[in-house]
This record gives C-alpha cells, structure tokens and sequence, in this order.
C-alpha cells in the first residue's frame, strides 16, 4: 500500500520539502553503522592492548621471547611469564598444517575448477563449503575419539621406535600421541577446505580467453592449466594460501584438544606442545592473578595483529587477482 | 616455454598430462576421505545418540553421587561406594576394584543437553539481535552506495573482524564483560559473538543486495521516491528472504562458535535461561564430554556435534536454495 501512496505525494511539494534531507540522514545513518564495524576492529585492538599493559611494562619486547612459562609461584621457581612456547606451537603447527593443507588445497581447487565433470562440480563444491563451515570442534572432537588413537598406535609409536630413534624430532616416548603432529594434521584438513574454496574462486575468474589462447596452440589441458591458468592466478591463490594461514593460526578447539597443552618447549613433534589459542583457552578463566592474566592477553594481541597483517597481504592478492590482468604480470 | 621446446614429443606431454591431472583427481580423493569419515562418524554415532531424553533432560550424573551408603564417622568416608567396600584404615576398596563393580560400558546416563540447547539458542539469539541492524544497516551502507575508499576500507575491517581468531574475541569479551562485572555471563558470550556475526551479515546482506538488478531502483526512482525510501520499501524487501539466510548462515556461525563461549559464558550443568549468569552451550558441551571417562558421556558428545553439524548444512543447503531463487526471479 505504501508503494501505492508514495508515488502521488512525492510529486506534491510538501513531501519532498518534508523529505528533502531523507537522502544525507539515511546516508549518515547506515555510515554510522558501517563504521561500528571499524569501531569493532579498533576495540578489539584497544581492549587487548590496554589489558597487556601490566606484562608490557614488566617484560617489555623481551616477553616474546623468554622461553618460560610459569603461571605458579614456588620456592625453588618464580612466575615468569615468556610467550615463546606458545608462539613456537602457533608457528609450527600453521606451518605443518600448511605444508599439508596448501599443496593439496591448490590441487583440489584446479580439479574443482578445470577438470571436474560437470555432473559432480557441484555438488562436491557444495561439500568443500560445507567442510569450511563446520564447527571447528567437530573436528576436534574427531581427532580425540577416532583419528587421535589411530594415529598414536599406526603412526606415531612406529614412527618413533623406528626412525625416531635417528631423528630427534621424531622421537618418543609417545604417551598419548597427543602433541604437534596429531594437531598440525587435524588443523590441516580444517585449513583444507578454505584454500580449496579460494583456489576454485581464483581460478574461476581467470577469463576463458587465457584458455582458449594456449589450446589454439595446441597445448594439453595441462599446459593450459600450467602455462595460461595458475600464472594468471597466481596472486590470488597465495593468497587464498594466507588466508588458510590466519585460519590455522587462529585455530583454537581443534589445538586445544589434540595438541596436549604442554609449555614445556620439546624437541618431539608427537610430544605435548602447545600453542597461543589454546595456552589462551586453557588458562584465562583459571588464571591465578592479574599478570598471568595480562600475559594471555597481551598473547591475543600478539595474534590479533599477525592475523591483521596476514589479512592485510591476502586480501591485496586477492583484490589484484580479481582486478584483472596484473596479477598475470606478476 | 616448455611447449616449444617439447612440441614433437607428444607421447611425453601427452603422459605429464594425465600424470599431473590425476594428481590434482588424487589429492581430491586424498581430502574426501578423512573429511566425509569426519561427516560419517558424526553422523553415525552422533544420530544413533539421539533420543527424546536428549532433546528433553538435563545433564544426570552417569553414577550415582549419593552411594546411599553410610559416612563411617572415623574416616569421614561413605562405607559403601555404589556396593563396594572401602577398607576403613586405608579408604581403599577391599573387594572389587571400582572398574568391576561399575563397569564403565554399563553406565546409561539418561541425561540429555536440554539445558545446552537453551543456553546455545538464548545467546546467539541475543547475539543475533544486537548483529543485525549493525550488519543489515552496513549492509545496505556498502550495496547501495559508491564503492569509494572509504567502503573499500569498512569492507576490509570486516574481514579482518571475520578472520580474526575467535579466541580473541573470547578474550575481549572476557575483559570487556566478565572481569568488570566479575561473574561469566550469557550476556558476555553474546558480545564476543557479536564481533564474528557483524561481518557475516554485512557481507551477506551486500551481496544480496547486489543481486537486486538496478531496474529495480530505477523504476523506484522513475515514481519519484527519495533513495532512503526506495532502499526501504523496495530493494530490501526485495532481498528480504536473502537477508534472513545471511542472519541465519550468521547464527549457525555464532552457535558453533566454542573458544568465545569457553572464555566467556563458562557453561552450567544445570538448565538456566538467566543471561547474567553462567549458561551452558551445546559446542561447550561437546568439548567437555568427549574427555569424558564414561561412554554414556561420550555418546553425549558426539550427538551435540551432530546436532550442530545439522545446523550448518541445513541452513547451508537453505542458504544455496534461497540464493538461487532469488537469482532466478530476478
């Protein structure tokens, strides 16, 4: 009905004086909102910052690198509080998980995108979403109660009796396998299908010319994908790979569950680590007072602003990808 | 360029081709198969969990609390632990180890995760609430208005907010919230929530909003209605079934979110619908029971993960449905 009405009083005088700054107050009013978005971001920013303040002033820089974490006072040892355990444990297992997660996600993105029949391009693009929405404790929860016990038994033990006796970093003793290994593959296959989905995204915008050109010359569809595809794309899937990287760095159920939230620094990869996520999950509820406190915090901040920086280089990539033919310079 | 220097040997390119293309088809399997064992597993024992007692009870202890036996006054120890006998001097059992008087596999927790349900569904809903005219509002902000710098720059906070690590947020909740009013809420989970359902819906409801074709706002225009106007009574309600899907794809996110809720609303073995409170939440619950020694437990957990894994395709699968409806009718 309203549309109805509109239409006679707008070309009456007295409407449109009524309504003649309508334009600039529903402009302002939906700024307003989009800027509660930045507002968000810089809060994020302040509330993590201004809740370090303590350990800041305490350590310093120097607190990124002490090796000890010591939330409990005793007599023989005092609390100290250092985040390089923890900052160790978030860059080893984003960079396995990557190692695992970005060669095979780029794979499934070209099959998804180039050589997928068309009768299950769908619905297996479908799935790939679907993985990358599913709760990030599902996969925990599958990683404690079936993968995590396979793993312990078939990989894990024999690796470490075998070639782990060669090999310190692939040393026992294995107790319950929980440790950086079992965490660095579950966080993979969560990091899967987000580099897969992007991959295929990427590659889909590449224009059908860049493959008409090289098939013309008669190249394989190989040499299509190799030569006239992936180059033109090349931006954006490392991008697509970064992104991954903030999700693995990022991950915090997952790691908790299976990485066995250990400060101690081990040389193992099948011993208890643990990393910045789940040192934070772990102990912020039952931290003993207000420096431990600030240590976890100022640990988020420290994550926070690698995601952001992370975030800031993927999405340039990305953005030069989909702007069109510079990233086929690049 | 390789496929000039290669152009005779046909057989060679011809065998890299289907080489490297099986590869790219050996990877995807690779991937298929621990992620459709994820969805299995979940599917399988989290379904067969299901009952009307675990959509209807609480949680119910898997062993009796109370032994019904009697507090020996010189020990201070119940005389009888559920029909075994404690030696009074050591307040060890004499007779049966505990493990055979209660056989773990035969303990039946009728418990259900009523009170996770509540919790679950009363905090993204309140999260939902507070996300949506700021994510429907930045919305339109970005759709309906020049893409300049400015937009460029909201819609990188809004990534950044989106991929940012969820701890983080838990963490800025928990300064925020439950360190300043000193006790775990709903309310401080429905905030941290907040920060990771704002950018979903602001993406969402832009990129519906696109999908409006512009005859559409010019024809809004042609009866002589203001831009405000015609954005309100015309374009989104026009979009107004996609902009429900993007709060809905929003609210699965939020109500699988376990790392915010772990920081902030702490959970509640009891059912409880008082936001100012500890409440329970069903990703919360899973994370507990998994760890749990008793199967009952476990059978707990893997039925709260499907039921969330129900969550997100479903409103996946509604999200794809209304997406191309609204493509198709336009």
């Amino acid at each position: 009905m309203a549309d109805v009405k509109a239409a006679p009083r707008a070309a009456s005088s007295s409407w449109a004086r009524q309504t003649q700054h309508g334009d600039t107050i529903f402009w302002l009013f939906t700024l307003l909102f989009a800027l509660l978005i930045v507002g968000l971001v810089v809060a994020v920013g302040i509330v993590t910052y201004n809740g370090s303040a303590e350990v800041r002033e305490r350590y310093g820089w120097s607190f990124l690198w002490q090796t000890e974490w010591n939330p409990v006072e005793t007599e023989l040892s005092p609390a100290t509080f250092g985040a390089w355990p923890a900052i160790r444990g978030t860059l080893l297992s984003s960079f396995f998980a990557l190692l695992l997660a970005g060669p095979i996600g780029v794979a499934i993105g070209i099959f998804l995108a180039e050589l997928c029949p068309l009768r299950i391009k769908q619905p297996l693009g479908f799935m790939v979403e679907l993985l990358a929405a599913i709760p990030s404790v599902i996969y925990g929860l599958w990683g404690v109660a079936v993968f995590g016990p396979f793993f312990t038994q078939y990989i894990a033990t024999p690796v470490s009796d075998t070639i782990g006796q060669l090999i310190p970093w692939l040393a026992g003793p294995v107790a319950s396998g929980r440790g950086l290994a079992l965490a660095s593959i579950v966080i993979a296959l969560m990091v899967l299908p987000t580099v897969a989905a992007i991959t295929r995204d990427v590659l889909m915008a590449v224009p059908n010319s860049q493959r008409e050109v090289l098939l013309s010359l008669g190249a394989t569809r190989w040499e299509v994908i190799w030569l006239a595809v992936l180059p033109y794309a090349r931006a954006g899937i490392i991008g697509g790979v970064m992104l991954g990287l903030g999700r693995a760095l990022g991950e915090t159920m997952a790691a908790t569950m299976l990485i066995g939230n250990s400060t101690r620094i081990e040389g193992s990869l099948f011993l208890p680590a643990t990393t910045s996520a789940s040192l934070i999950a772990s102990e912020l509820t039952n931290a003993n007072d207000t420096l431990h406190e600030s240590a976890l915090i100022a640990i988020a901040l420290v994550l926070f602003c690698i995601t952001l920086l992370l975030n800031m280089a993927a999405r340039y990539l990305v953005w030069q990808t989909s702007r069109g033919p510079a990233g086929a310079r690049a | 360029m390789s496929i000039q220097t290669n152009m005779g040997n046909y057989a060679g390119r011809a065998a890299a081709d289907r080489t490297l293309r099986g590869c790219t088809v050996l990877a995807t399997a690779l991937a298929i198969i621990p992620l459709v064992l994820i969805i299995g597993y979940v599917t399988v024992i989290g379904g067969s969990s299901l009952s009307v007692d675990f959509f209807t009870q609480t949680y119910k202890p898997p062993v009796p609390v109370d032994s019904g036996g009697e507090i020996d006054p010189t020990t201070g120890l119940p005389s009888d632990f559920g029909g075994v006998t404690l030696d009074p001097a050591t307040g060890l059992p004499i007779e049966a180890p505990v493990g055979e008087a209660l056989p773990a596999q035969d303990i039946q927790s009728s418990g259900g995760v009523l009170h996770g349900i509540v919790g679950t569904i009363m905090v993204t809903f309140l999260a939902l609430l507070i996300s949506l005219p700021v994510g429907v509002m930045a919305g339109i902000f970005l759709a309906e208005y020049p893409s300049n710098s400015l937009a460029t720059f909201i819609r990188f906070c809004s990534d950044v907010l989106s991929g940012a690590p969820s701890i983080v947020v838990g963490v800025v909740g928990f300064t925020l919230i439950v360190q300043r009013f000193q006790t775990y809420s709903g309310l401080a989970g429905a905030v941290a929530l907040t920060f990771l359902m704002v950018p979903t819906i602001a993406r969402t409801t832009e990129e519906i909003l696109k999908l409006v074709p512009n005859a559409t706002r010019e024809a809004a225009m042609a009866m002589g209605a203001p831009q405000w106007y015609s954005t309100l009574t015309v374009i989104v309600p026009t979009a107004l079934s996609g902009i429900a899907t993007g709060a809905l794809l929003a609210f699965a996110r939020g109500a699988g979110e376990t790392a915010p809720l772990l920081l902030t609303i702490q959970g509640n073995s009891n059912l409880s619908a008082n936001l100012l409170e500890p409440i329970a939440a069903l990703p919360l619950l899973t994370y507990k029971y998994i760890e749990s020694p008793f199967p009952a437990e476990n059978q707990l957990a893997w039925g709260t993960a499907f039921v969330l894994m129900m969550l997100v395709i479903g409103v996946n699968l509604l999200v794809r449905v209304v997406t191309s409806r609204i493509k198709g009718a336009m």
